[in-house]
């Protein structure tokens, strides 16, 4: 944290950038996000386990980017989050300094190519107890899930804190918004629910750099992560690739190979 | 004036079955996966024995996430409207916190302002609240600020304060008097407990009158942008507010049928009123962010004479980035006009 925190300080100093992203002490034991905007205010950063939150959600915000050149304190999450916006070109190289926190060391990244080195030496796993809740649904018979699923979405109101702390939602207008026309029913009632959860996986299948911000955004508890993990997971069953590990873009779901291995689509 | 009586637990049991017998519903804060949530309960025992607050506020007995308000139907040369007729059960909510009880008064100068809104008045109308005491607070507590506290008794029927053996009764209103007249053996007489000494201590963290009377003079500062750069923009705050009470009209309508929907509305969004042209009142992020605070301790008092926050602190909790709006109050209060 201390080198972490040297280097943030220096960069303001010097005037490279404009802010610091990082964590800060919330309410009670909570770490909150925060902007450093002044040298004498990268103190208040903290950096422990109980900084959780995906910082990449805010590296796309006009607000953020008015800001001018932020360094973000970047977890193992938050740099998959920021590779996967390089490849869908919402970052250019050199727009952000990517402050990758490793243990003690830290390493100061500017580009996809270098994101994408640094990542190809982490594994990346879901944690244990999503892993166990993810075997879990995939034990039981369809009309178990249609009915867990039905139950836990009932809670949905649809807040939206889901789709907004996902660093991949960051779409001008969202679909779910729209109603002239109305493609998924505005309103937060069972068949509203779920096609708007239905949407949100099927969005992020193939995208999701599986964080798991969404889930704990949730106000309601709604374990709303495990959909777009399954969805993820699926991908890389079937495709091999992973969200948030690669600078340039190869999106399963809309890549067409004259060499696909599936003969239906040849 | 309230009078004041004794209720044993025993007593509350009994209490419970003679509401029910009474043909009402009693909802209540009960345990489910962890999480503390209203539901309907028939015994006390079914209460949550130990909570601080539920997540969502009680508003949605009155005032539900999507409501119908009319539906209709199109033939050739003919459009058949119908009006939603309120569905309204006899309902009392037992156990919510004073703040909540309290947030009913905010809701209701909306929704009998310039217009009286029969869905709300006729839930309203059919609604006793059995306010329960803090006995704990916590962090994002900030009751006594807004002119609340943990024992008050505004907005509640009954207000119970736990002690020795049961509960301290408050019977404020006429509408606690009928419950009280479904069992009045129930009831003893009551003597003075200190109540302050058995309830939760919150301190009061700001000057809210001063601050009220300041927002004007800095609705162009700084703090709101700053305090907004982590604001995500989701409606998790205003969903489970017990006072915010902004909603959007949605349409669902095909060729042949359709209906008009009041679905909770949040100044969060985006798009919260966006207008036909695609002016945006509300650009960007800090403005929004200000609105809710000004919404809250500015235009309400102006237009109704009262606060639209009761304290409870459930934004705090729920907030995904920790927007904590007590504190956000105290640095507001202290920026220089």
């Amino acid at each position: 944290m201390e080198a972490v925190n040297q280097r943030a300080k220096e960069l303001l100093e010097k005037g490279e950038i404009k802010a610091v992203l990082g964590y800060a002490k919330g309410t009670g034991h909570v770490r909150r996000p925060h902007f450093a905007r002044k040298a004498g205010q990268v103190d208040q950063l903290v950096l422990d386990a109980a900084c959780l939150q995906n910082l990449a959600v805010y590296v796309t915000k006009h607000e953020v980017k008015k800001l001018g050149k932020v360094a973000v304190i970047a977890l193992p999450a938050t740099q998959r989050a920021i590779l996967q916006l390089m490849a869908e070109r919402q970052l250019r190289d050199g727009e952000l300094v990517i402050l990758a926190v490793d243990g003690e060391a830290v390493k100061e990244l500017d580009s996809a190519a270098a994101l994408e080195e640094h990542l190809a030496l982490k594994a990346q796993g879901l944690d244990a107890k999503d892993k166990a809740l993810l075997a879990e649904l995939d034990a039981m018979s369809r009309e178990q899930r249609w009915v867990y699923w039905q139950n836990e979405l009932s809670r949905c109101m649809k807040c939206y804190a889901c789709r907004n702390s996902c660093p991949m939602c960051y779409c001008g207008t969202c679909t779910m918004d729209c109603n002239r026309p109305q493609w998924v029913p505005v309103a937060s009632h069972g068949i509203g629910n779920l096609e708007y959860h239905a949407v949100r996986t099927m969005h992020l299948a193939g995208r999701c750099v599986e964080c798991g911000e969404c889930g704990r955004a949730c106000p309601v508890g709604i374990p709303v992560h495990l959909l777009t993990f399954a969805a993820e997971e699926s991908i890389h069953e079937q495709f091999g690739q992973r969200a948030g590990a690669k600078a340039k873009l190869d999106y399963a779901l809309s890549t067409f190979k004259t060499d696909d291995k599936e003969s239906f689509i040849r | 004036m309230a009078n004041t009586y004794n209720l044993s637990h025993e007593s509350l049991n009994s209490l419970f079955g003679a509401l029910r017998k009474d043909g009402r519903r009693i909802m209540a804060p009960v345990e489910a996966g962890g999480r503390t949530e209203l539901a309907e309960v028939e015994t006390p025992a079914q209460v949550a024995s130990d909570y601080l607050q539920t997540i969502l506020s009680a508003k949605e007995v009155a005032f539900p996430k999507v409501e119908r308000l009319l539906s209709y139907t199109i033939a050739p040369g003919q459009v058949d409207l119908k009006d939603t007729e309120p569905k309204a059960v006899p309902t009392v909510l037992f156990g919510v916190r004073p703040c909540e009880a309290k947030a009913f008064g905010a809701l209701d100068a909306v929704f009998n302002w310039d217009y009286r809104d029969k869905f709300f008045n006729a839930r309203i109308e059919q609604l006793a609240v059995i306010g329960l005491s803090c006995t704990k607070a916590d962090e994002a507590c900030f009751c006594t600020s807004v002119g609340g506290g943990p024992a008050d008794a505004t907005g509640s029927d009954i207000l119970l304060t736990p002690k020795e053996g049961g509960y301290l009764a408050e019977v404020c209103t006429e509408k606690g008097a009928a419950i009280l007249n479904l069992a009045p053996d129930l009831f003893k007489p009551g003597n003075g407990v200190d109540k302050a000494a058995i309830t939760a201590k919150v301190e009061q963290a700001f000057d809210q009158p001063a601050l009220t009377t300041k927002l004007p003079g800095i609705f162009e500062s700084e703090v709101w942008t700053d305090q907004a750069l982590r604001c995500i923009g989701c409606g998790a705050c205003a969903f489970v507010c017990p006072t915010c009470v902004c909603f959007d009209i949605q349409e669902e309508a095909d060729p042949k049928k359709g209906e008009r929907l009041r679905c909770w509305d949040s100044c969060g969004f985006h798009l919260f009123t966006l207008h036909a042209s695609g002016h945006n009142p509300r650009e960007v992020q800090g403005a929004r962010w200000r609105q809710r605070v000004y919404h809250k301790f500015s235009y309400y008092p102006e237009r109704y004479d009262m606060l639209g926050c009761v304290g409870c602190g459930k934004c705090t909790r729920a907030c995904p980035v920790d927007m904590n709006l007590k504190e956000h109050l105290i640095e507001a209060a202290g920026v220089k006009a």
